[in-house]
């Protein structure tokens, strides 16, 4: 038990990272720090749009895309991954769809259903062609963020911008931001009000498959560095913590990407210390963030619950509505 | 119309191809392997199907076990629109592996199992907490409780992997299960978890039901609801932490899921969905054992979840009830029928423009009535005649009723007829606003129903528009006749 948890040798852990050996340590933060911005951002839609486990399913799902991908480009492209994933994305949003409009089947159960299936057949998949596809189940799981900084430099002209996976998905980063200030209108209304975007013509069914497409975008360039699961961690923790905090969708969109700085910077020196998993580590101090907003918040923290139920005898549950 | 199911059959058809292509993959990849090491296969499915080994049977065994288990828990679980809590509590026992197995470093099942019992009723209490407290909804508290807990499960199994002491092999088979690594000791306590599961909801059966269908019932009778969802939450951490071996914490809530949706889809009997969910489990269980025993390094827990899709796609395909093709199937024909019925309405029309006078109808009159081309009614009046309706003359021009044809005929133009006349005197509906009502309602129409009509119309025998409604005696006159009739006998021209 006692070799299970290292001592916290200080300098190990929090000065060398921003000293010595900032050259890889700096490319995992920053990549952290970009998974995290941009799956928060899309994250804050699911939640708003109660699709949270919409977004599961997909981070699960685009696994058979990506094996496929693998399989038919024979390396670890970009392109063809990327087209996999949105293709296995896309397609599991409507899976569910079919099952539960053509059945009776419930929502639930037909996500429950479509994405584990999906799921089975990538890691079938990897294990079939586990020498072809560059592409192991740990992988699958914990992502390889800690290597980020390996990756085959990118370069414009003879300028040398930092690892291609940064760069890409710093691309995305970018990408995922741009369009929610484009569209910020077009997105807010229809996540609040689908009979207002309606009658201002907004064509909901659109702004639902787009951000589907970005979703899987966004996910499929998360896998590498936090793996499948751990995803929906990132498109939720960010959100949720800050939906505690304000009430107004602005502030929560900044107050995520703080979230995601944050989860990101104490969550590697949290790895680094502890020796496990980054992406792991990244998850558990979001976790830690979350519990801390869940118990101080202003508005609806577990103190101010408390304090007002006994001043002011039972409240009713925030969540009355929605019972199971 | 003809268009409409032309293009939504094509449509069906397209759906269906995408799907067999979809199925057929799988084998493609299985006979590819079976290229590498041909041998080597069929000697591990005869080993497989000898029995003689007794991993074999552990492996066969266990994964029954918790096929039954977990299609008997999830049955309620889908009826409860809990599918994805199922999901969360899966996640969430990761953390407690990772500390069972810290207990004393090895792969002991019981401290396992205790371990992630806890942690899964943890999360699971942890949603509702989020729920009550906050403004989040549940999917959010669900994906956040289920992310958060499996995080600091990976954190602490790569913590383990690094560990110098203590035999840590297998931990990693618990992600994506490994049936091949289950023990006597697992099987055991598998045996017992079934027991008690199957005891369980043999005792408490009525309880169970009214919760999850009659909440608001169950609080007025004083049902302890809230307890009832605890001991079921109880039983399925039970169930999941059992399943965690052999289909891997990933994939565990699609044994929950998958089955028991596909016993949904087949009854609308909560005790005939246990027994089915359960036998979908149970063959579930046994494919994914199978299948992962014949390669080398194959997990089990995907074979398994593909094994309980292949039996939902075949109930959600082909379920003499819900199934999609049976139901477009069943629409089609009734289309078709409709089709059917309103021709033969419109040789009605025909004849009874001409006093019933003349022998058949002949196309162009046909086309003229129903205002399309000589072409769609020729198709129209070549589909009665393959069901023996009409009979066809001077090359297909002339169509005569045949007997059984007058008779519908008549009860079709009958049916018509007393609706609008019923909604004119008993709804007091406008006499030219009840046609298009009748329209629909004539195909409708039982027997029974046009007896009670007659009954409460006091046998009338002219519709609100003054025409004649065929009585039983036109139908049983144009019944009589043999071959094509010389004079059909309408309302009011009794012999």
């Amino acid at each position: 038990m006692s070799n299970l948890i290292p001592s916290f040798d200080f300098h190990r852990v929090v000065i060398s990272p921003w000293t010595t050996e900032l050259d890889s340590f700096g490319w995992v933060v920053l990549m952290g720090f970009l998974v995290a911005t941009a799956c928060g951002l899309v994250g804050n839609y699911l939640i708003l749009r109660r699709m949270a486990l919409v977004g599961d399913a997909i981070s699960h799902s685009v696994l058979p895309g990506l094996a496929v991908g693998f399989l038919v480009a024979n390396s670890r492209g970009s392109t063809p991954m990327f087209v996999g994933a949105l293709v296995a994305g896309v397609f599991t949003t409507i899976l569910i769809e079919i099952i539960h409009k053509k059945s009776r089947v419930k929502q639930d159960a037909a996500i429950g259903i479509s994405f584990t299936s999906l799921f089975a057949i990538g890691v079938i998949l990897i294990s079939l062609y586990a020498s072809k596809v560059d592409l192991d189940q740990e992988c699958v799981l914990y992502g390889e963020i800690g290597n980020i900084w390996i990756d085959t430099p990118f370069q414009v002209g003879s300028i040398i911008l930092g690892p291609t996976a940064v760069v890409r998905m710093a691309c995305v980063t970018l990408l995922t931001l741009g369009l929610i200030l484009l569209f910020y209108k077009e997105l807010l209304v229809s996540s609040f009000d689908p009979g207002l975007a309606y009658s201002l013509g907004i064509n909901a069914t659109a702004v639902h498959y787009a951000l589907m497409c970005l979703l899987s975008v966004v996910v499929v360039s998360a896998f590498e560095s936090v793996g499948a699961i751990l995803v929906i961690a990132m498109l939720i923790l960010p959100g949720a913590t800050a939906s505690l905090l304000s009430q107004r969708l602005p502030i929560v969109l900044c107050l995520s990407a703080v979230h995601a700085a944050l989860s990101s910077v104490l969550g590697i020196h949290l790895a680094l210390w502890l020796n496990c998993s980054i992406a792991g580590a990244m998850v558990v101090t979001g976790a830690a963030l979350f519990g801390l907003a869940w118990i101080f918040s202003p508005s609806q923290g577990l103190i101010r619950h408390w304090t007002r139920s006994r001043l002011e005898g039972p409240v009713p549950a925030a969540g009355e509505t929605d019972e199971v | 119309m003809h268009r409409v199911y032309a293009s939504r059959l094509t449509l069906h058809a397209l759906r269906l191809i995408a799907l067999v292509i979809f199925g057929l993959t799988l084998p493609a990849h299985a006979a590819k392997i079976g290229d590498l090491a041909e041998t080597n296969i069929i000697e591990q499915a005869i080993r497989f199907f000898t029995f003689q080994d007794p991993a074999v049977r552990y492996a066969l065994a266990g994964s029954m076990l918790l096929g039954i288990t977990c299609g008997l828990l999830g049955s309620f679980i889908v009826v409860r629109k809990m599918a994805l809590v199922g999901d969360a509590l899966s996640h969430a026992v990761l953390p407690g592996v990772a500390i069972g197995f810290l207990w004393n470093m090895t792969k002991d099942p019981i401290a396992i199992f205790i371990g992630a019992t806890l942690a899964g009723l943890s999360g699971a209490a942890l949603v509702t907490l989020i729920k009550q407290t906050t403004k989040l909804k549940e999917d959010s508290a669900l994906g956040l409780v289920l992310a958060s807990f499996f995080a600091v499960g990976i954190c602490l199994l790569t913590m383990i992997q690094r560990l110098p002491t203590g035999n840590k092999s297998g931990i990693e088979k618990f992600l994506f299960g490994q049936a091949a690594a289950i023990s006597a000791a697992d099987v055991r306590l598998m045996a017992v978890i079934t027991a008690l599961v199957i005891v369980a909801i043999f005792v408490f059966y009525k309880e169970f039901l009214i919760t999850s269908f009659d909440s608001t019932f169950a609080q007025v009778v004083r049902f302890p609801a809230q307890l009832i969802h605890y001991a079921l939450m109880l039983l399925l951490a039970f169930a999941v932490v059992i399943a965690l071996q052999a289909v891997g914490v990933v994939l565990v809530s699609a044994m929950l899921i998958t089955p028991a949706a596909a016993a949904y889809l087949l009854t609308d009997r909560m005790s005939r969905m246990l027994w089915l969910s359960a036998l979908f489990g149970l063959l579930a269980g046994a494919i994914g054992s199978f299948f992962s025993f014949l390669g080398p390094n194959l997990p089990t827990g995907p074979f398994m979840v593909l094994g309980a899709t292949t039996v939902f796609l075949l109930a959600f395909l082909f379920g003499p009830r819900h199934g999609v093709v049976m139901r477009w199937w069943r629409q089609r024909s009734r289309a078709r029928r409709t089709g059917r019925e309103n021709t033969l309405k419109a040789i009605y029309h025909v004849l009874e423009a001409r006093d019933f006078k003349g022998e058949g109808v002949s196309l162009r009159e046909l086309s003229e009535r129903r205002r399309e081309t000589i072409e769609e009614a020729k198709t129209q009046v070549a589909e009665l005649r393959r069901h023996n309706l009409v009979t066809l003359h001077e090359e297909g021009n002339l169509a005569f009723l045949t007997p059984a044809g007058w008779q519908l005929a008549c009860a079709i133009v009958r049916n018509h007829r007393l609706w609008e006349l019923y909604l004119t005197n008993a709804a007091h509906i406008a006499a030219d606003h009840v046609h298009e009502d009748a329209e629909k309602i004539e195909h409708v129409l039982g027997e029974e129903v046009v007896r009670q009509l007659e009954k409460r119309l006091e046998y009338a025998t002219t519709d609100p528009h003054g025409r004649p409604i065929p009585s039983l005696a036109d139908m049983r006159q144009g019944g009589a006749q043999t071959g094509p009739p010389e004079e059909l006998l309408g309302y009011g021209k009794r012999v």
